[in-house]
């Protein structure tokens, strides 16, 4: 009984020291700020900063590579957050939002050919461009889905990509990977926005799609601060936004909508998943 | 009897497929009508496109040079037949996209150009025989549209022993290699020769598969007397890839990401050795082809002659017409063709059939999802996991899929074929690769 006490203890006394030792032999500096700035950070590991994780744009910023408000997702607080902890000022970014700029969805627009294939979208955009007759409108196979690390996209059961306003955090992930550059991002307090991408001729888009921008100007001659049309396609100067929703009667194919009235109607998810409690609305 | 093949692949015979061939192998080549209008797009081959060198308005005759060849790995475009330039922009081209083309409006009159002339044989040598072949813009039939003179241009280092001609015509419905290899034997043989000569090679093998038996015994008749082994080889595609070619008949294995070139051997398809004898024999050049117009949605299914940049269009006029609605078009093979979104595309060399479908003979299955059965990787030719790489592309891997290989893929289709869970794998292959290039282009 004894003996085993003893002969146990020794063993515990003889690791003990070797684990001190060890600890002190190859402790690695961990620079302190790091880690609390790895706390600091949501942890969603989202990648919108551009880097793989949370852990990884931290020691990005220790090192200097990084600026300190590329966190989309922890808006303000966060970044002021880490200008505390780096001790520098915080330049925060207005906060950013996903746009689905196109309404063409498939019973407005007209196709190609049949799709059948792989269900993504940049496969399907290699065959002839993919199947719609328009070259920039939304394709509807969910590859932005895919990426979207708050699921905050969904698509609509007449094939059209649809962001939910109250999840997305902005982290530009489904703007890299849509191969038709239909979704921007945009300043979240704009609600109103041009609803097409496509520059082409009115005449040639009315043969595709019955809610395209035929580049006619009319909103332009109406706000002309808060309108730029830019070959055939009007877009919103967003430093005027507030101002934009007043062209919004005037536009003859309807492609300016307003989302703060949660348009369009009947765009909401059907069964809202669970990730983030929210109640739904400002789906668009 | 065993005939000579290679591990992997389908056996076509055994499935309905093979009598697909049945419906043209035995109809004779039949002339299509030069339409009003021809589309002769500057890209017709691999490498560098053409540049065209001729303006609107400008009369152009038969066999006269329309597009200026670019860097090595390019040849001249010419004109299909005499008439006026009504247009130089881009058109609809079989490969999805518009591209530039020359439009040609005929005059009816199809006079040649006199500067088409044979190049006699007391000037023939390796240099201008090859030249002749660039300048006649000769380009591989058998539908990867590979320049020629560059297969017959081989490094000092890799000297070339062994010349494979192609008669395999694998892919189900296709016919007008077999058409050829009957109807225009003799220049089939004369081509062979001249290759032969260019090459300096003392053996030469045409590879036909076994179902063509009287294209063999014609084949074998003609090469009488001359150094030209003529061999039966299994019915199985895809046979006529170059690669399981040459493992079938000479029982060695191309490098991977290798050429034939690199075991001293080349293979050229039996219609471009009669387009060589054409350009060197008469000064012809490569202005049309044959190509096989079949599937169960054409009313008369027929082997034509065709010009270079007669819209597909024209061959379903030809051959009165669909029958039924139209569902799906393919140009090339069912395993290895290319759909069409019109029939405004006009006819390429790489052009070999033009397969309609109603929507009756298309799958209706939906893909679902890999069910580990195996059988893909059973059947690929080359060994590859087609289900693997499938998955390296869908998680957007290209890394991984580069890793298993995928660029040494052939594209083939066997896999897609077998697969019982209906998977789009060649789809997923060619996503893969298309996104290697993306990235080895951005570092």
């Amino acid at each position: 009984m004894l003996n085993a006490i003893v002969g146990l203890g020794q063993i515990g006394l003889v690791a003990a020291i070797a684990l001190g030792w060890a600890a002190k032999r190859f402790a690695i500096d961990v620079d302190e700020r790091e880690q609390a700035i790895c706390a600091a950070l949501p942890g969603a590991n989202c990648g919108g900063c551009g880097f793989p994780g949370c852990a990884s744009y931290a020691s990005a910023i220790i090192s200097g590579a990084a600026p300190i408000n590329l966190c989309r997702l922890g808006g303000s607080a966060v970044v002021e957050n880490i200008a505390d902890i780096m001790g520098v000022k915080a330049e925060l970014q207005a906060a950013q939002i996903a746009v689905v700029l196109c309404q063409g969805d498939n019973s407005k627009t007209t196709l190609k050919y049949r799709y059948c294939g792989l269900h993504d979208c940049n496969a399907a955009n290699q065959l002839a461009d993919g199947p719609k007759l328009c070259p920039s409108g939304c394709l509807g196979l969910g590859s932005c889905v895919a990426v979207c690390a708050f699921a905050a996209i969904s698509i609509s059961a007449q094939g059209l990509a649809q962001v939910n306003r109250s999840r997305c955090t902005g982290c530009g992930k489904c703007v890299a990977i849509c191969p038709r550059h239909v979704i921007r991002l945009a300043p979240a307090a704009a609600t109103t926005h041009v609803l097409c991408s496509s520059h082409d001729k009115g005449g040639v888009v009315r043969s595709y799609c019955q809610v395209g921008c035929i580049g006619c100007g009319l909103c332009r001659k109406t706000v002309p601060e808060a309108f730029i049309v830019d070959k055939f396609l009007a877009r919103i100067d967003y430093a005027h936004a507030d101002l934009a929703a007043a062209a919004i009667a005037i536009c003859p194919n309807g492609c300016i909508v307003d989302f703060s009235k949660n348009f369009p109607a009947g765009s909401r998810l059907s069964s809202p998943p669970s990730l983030v409690a929210d109640d739904g609305k400002d789906q668009h | 009897m065993l005939y000579k093949s290679f591990t992997g692949g389908i056996a076509l015979a055994d499935r309905k497929l093979a009598e697909s061939k049945l419906t043209t192998r035995g109809k004779a080549i039949e002339v299509c009508p030069i339409p009003e209008q021809l589309i002769i797009p500057m890209v017709q081959h691999i490498g560098t496109p053409a540049q065209p060198i001729v303006g609107v308005g400008d009369l152009v005759l038969k066999g006269q040079i329309i597009g200026q060849a670019g860097d090595f790995i390019s040849v001249p475009i010419h004109a299909s037949t005499s008439g006026r330039v009504t247009a130089v922009e881009p058109r609809w081209h079989s490969s999805g996209k518009e591209l530039l083309a020359v439009v040609i409006e005929a005059d009816g009159a199809d006079r040649w150009d006199p500067a088409v002339e044979e190049l006699k044989p007391e000037l023939w040598t390796p240099d201008s025989l090859r030249q002749r072949i660039r300048a006649a813009g000769i380009v591989g039939l058998g539908g990867a549209c590979f320049p020629t003179h560059v297969k017959l241009t081989s490094p000092a280092d890799k000297p070339i022993t062994t010349l494979l001609i192609n008669g395999s015509e694998c892919e189900p419905f296709l016919s007008a290699d077999h058409r050829v290899l009957l109807e225009q034997t003799e220049r089939v043989v004369d081509g062979i020769e001249i290759l032969r000569q260019i090459l300096a090679v003392k053996r030469v093998i045409v590879g036909i598969e076994a179902n063509k038996e009287d294209a063999i015994a014609r084949m074998q008749q003609c090469v009488a007397g001359r150094d030209i082994e003529v061999q039966a080889l299994a019915v199985k595609y895809p046979q006529g890839a170059e690669q399981l070619l040459v493992a079938a008949l000479l029982g060695l294995q191309v490098p991977n990401c290798g050429l034939p070139m690199d075991l001293g051997v080349v293979v050229h398809n039996v219609a471009t050795a009669a387009a060589v004898s054409a350009a060197v024999r008469y000064g012809h050049p490569l202005i049309e082809r044959v190509v096989t117009v079949s599937g169960p949605g054409i009313t008369c299914a027929k082997n034509l002659l065709v010009r270079i940049g007669t819209p597909l269009q024209k061959l379903v006029d030809f051959c009165a017409g669909p029958r039924g609605e139209i569902a799906k078009i393919i140009t090339g093979g069912v395993m290895t063709g290319q759909s069409q979104i019109s029939l405004a595309a006009p006819v390429i060399p790489g052009t070999l059939a033009l397969l309609l479908f109603g929507a009756a003979d298309l799958p209706q299955q939906e893909a679902g999802p890999c069910i580990r059965c195996g059988r893909c990787a059973a059947v690929c030719p080359l060994h590859l996991l087609p289900t693997a790489i499938a998955d390296c592309a869908s998680l957007g891997r290209f890394d991984d899929a580069q890793a298993q290989h995928v660029m040494n893929c052939m594209e083939c289709g066997c896999c897609s074929f077998l697969c019982p869970a209906y998977r789009p794998l060649v789809q997923s292959i060619r996503y893969a690769k298309a996104g290697i290039l993306a990235q080895q282009g951005r570092a």
